[in-house]
């Protein structure tokens, strides 16, 4: 029997404001422990949260530029459970009202289109961290509690059951990671945790309409593990099934290490949590007016900046999808552009030469010591006759390597090319005498030939010869 | 309305609450009385009025995002039943 696979994904962004959602500790990753915390987000006895309102801009951001209807009202509820990270015993979330409903988005993957459906999105608070093993004395055999990230402002993004394969679920988190940076609300760091998904994964016989039971799998901190992690789900289902067994509604941990899903609790006990409105928190309202505010400041969209470098600057759809993919490269390219000018060529040596040495690195675009107006420099370099494009490509690596402009490394390293015809005459007489038999066939019409003298004079300059001028004295001086 | 047992002995679990011989029969009791209490509730007309949470209807108010810096780890770590270092010691988990 073959089986269909059906995955949903719940995907927390950590937003990107100072302060946490029901306090004024600060956000910061990497404080001293317990450094961010207050009485607020330590749930101790007679204190009251109020609400940030970059918060509530932010999911608004976030549910207009995925199409979702903006609730005019919605309401914080309590989510109730025990847990150490916990120090409230509930954790504020948002229920039967969330603040963002419906919505979608587009995702390809092989170049094929689909759009995958938003259940809701809804705002809610971190819990703290838990550590395993002491930072500091590395004693293990108990845990400790650091409350810095409890209060930390976070959306909840929730998919539809409309992803088919792991394929289809990265290609869906990968756009949405573009869309949540490209808003400025989310940082997308999935290493760090600012933004983590969960996904619910189900098998069915193909063409079967009910839906399988579904596991919900968690602790998947980047793409790769994603993508292994629902494989190996999958595989295990259909084993399962293949045995005449049943798969049980549970969540189960991704071990990347060991690249198997381990089975954590049993969610047929363990959901009970007793949801309701949280009385400390007045309902949320929301006016036309604040949601057309925020729309009208909406950055422009992956999908938009795309359309623009295709109709602007005449790029193909699949190099402007590839600039795009990422703000930092899209904002790399335009800066590019606007000290350049000349879009076509900026785009074809991002997308070889700069790609190539950053997929090599594994370094973000942020880091590489080639900011916009080094690689512009490099290619008014070219433009200028003073380097070749093939001397333009060893500087380039050069200048990855020591962030110095083209312009140094090419007078340290003597590079310059020779545009000089005074210069380069005497060398190419010395080469027509020293090769008589060759000057003869060329003459006599084996043009080929061309490329052998060509050959020489590099030799002899070391490179240096501009080319173009190289091959026009050749041809002067070798004419019958 | 009459909880079972069973019922009572869930909601002490999930609110992690021990109860000694004869404290189900006694609270599952007391619960009960409690939820008829509510129940009479069920005789009003309710179909046309809109579920709220609070009695009176006002939004919430904000506050801007500004990090005012806390000095209460001293203080909540004092009273913590264990710490070690600047951290919360707890049970193991897992």
């Amino acid at each position: 029997m073959t089986y269909e696979t059906i995955i949903g994904l719940e995907v927390h962004a950590q937003l990107l404001t100072a302060s946490k959602i029901f306090c004024s500790c600060s956000t910061k990753f990497g404080a001293s422990p317990n450094g961010n915390s207050c009485p607020v987000c330590l749930a101790l006895p007679g204190v009251l949260p109020v609400l940030n309102k970059k918060v509530v801009e932010y999911a608004i951001r976030a549910g207009l530029a995925t199409g979702c209807t903006i609730a005019k009202k919605s309401v914080f509820a309590r989510k109730n459970y025990f847990y150490p990270d916990l120090p409230k015993g509930y954790q504020i979330s948002q229920y039967e009202l969330p603040i963002c409903i419906g919505g979608k988005i587009d995702i390809a993957v092989n170049g094929e289109k689909k759009t995958i459906g938003l259940t809701r999105i809804h705002l809610e608070e971190d819990a703290g961290k838990l550590l395993h093993e002491h930072p500091t004395t590395r004693s293990k055999g108990a845990s400790w509690v650091d409350l810095n990230r409890a209060g930390v402002p976070l959306i909840e993004i929730v998919s539809e059951p409309d992803l088919r394969s792991a394929e289809e679920a990265v290609a869906y988190l990968k756009t949405l990671r573009a869309i949540l940076i490209y808003l400025e609300i989310c940082d997308g760091n999935m290493e760090e945790g600012s933004l983590r998904c969960d996904a619910n994964v189900s098998i069915r016989p193909v063409g079967e309409k009910k839906f399988g039971t579904r596991v919900e799998i968690k602790n998947m901190n980047s793409f790769r593990h994603i993508e292994n992690a629902i494989h190996h789900e999958v595989r295990r289902q259909e084993e399962v099934l293949k045995e005449g067994g049943r798969v049980i509604q549970e969540t189960r941990l991704w071990d990347s290490e060991k690249e198997i899903t381990i089975s954590m609790r049993s969610k047929e006990e363990a959901n009970d949590y007793r949801y309701f409105p949280d009385p400390d928190l007045l309902p949320l309202l929301i006016d036309d007016s604040w949601i057309n505010a925020v729309h009208q400041n909406l950055p422009e969209l992956p999908e938009a900046k795309k359309a623009r470098f295709m109709s602007q600057h005449q790029l193909s759809e699949i190099d402007a999808e590839t600039l795009t993919s990422s703000k930092s490269l899209a904002d790399y390219y335009e800066a590019c552009v606007k000290i350049y000018g000349d879009a076509k060529k900026i785009s074809n040596w991002i997308l070889t030469e700069l790609l190539r040495e950053l997929n090599n690195s594994g370094e973000p675009i942020e880091q590489c010591k080639v900011k916009p107006d080094g690689l512009s420099g490099l290619l008014q370099l070219i433009d200028q006759g003073k380097i070749s494009g093939k001397m333009a490509k060893a500087v380039f690596l050069d200048m990855v390597k020591t962030g110095e402009s083209a312009k140094d490394l090419v007078a340290k390293q003597g590079l310059s090319q020779v545009s000089d015809a005074s210069t380069l005459e005497p060398i190419i007489d010395k080469i027509i005498i020293a090769n008589p038999n060759e000057a003869e066939r060329y003459r006599q019409g084996n043009e080929k030939l061309i490329a052998f003298f060509v050959g020489q004079v590099m030799k002899e300059t070391q490179g240096k010869g501009n080319p173009a001028l190289v091959n026009e004295i050749l041809k002067r001086k070798l004419k019958p | 309305m009459k909880l079972t047992p069973e019922e009572v002995q869930k909601i002490a679990d999930l609110a992690r609450l021990e109860l000694r011989p004869g404290e189900v029969e006694k609270y599952g009791e007391q619960l009960s009385n409690i939820l008829s209490n509510i129940e009479s509730l069920k005789k009003f007309q309710t179909d046309t009025i809109e579920p709220t949470a609070h009695a009176i209807e006002v939004p919430t108010p904000f506050r801007n995002d500004e990090v005012v810096l806390s000095d209460a780890r001293e203080l909540t770590l004092a009273n913590a039943p264990e710490r070690e270092g600047d951290l919360f010691k707890v049970a193991k988990v897992l």
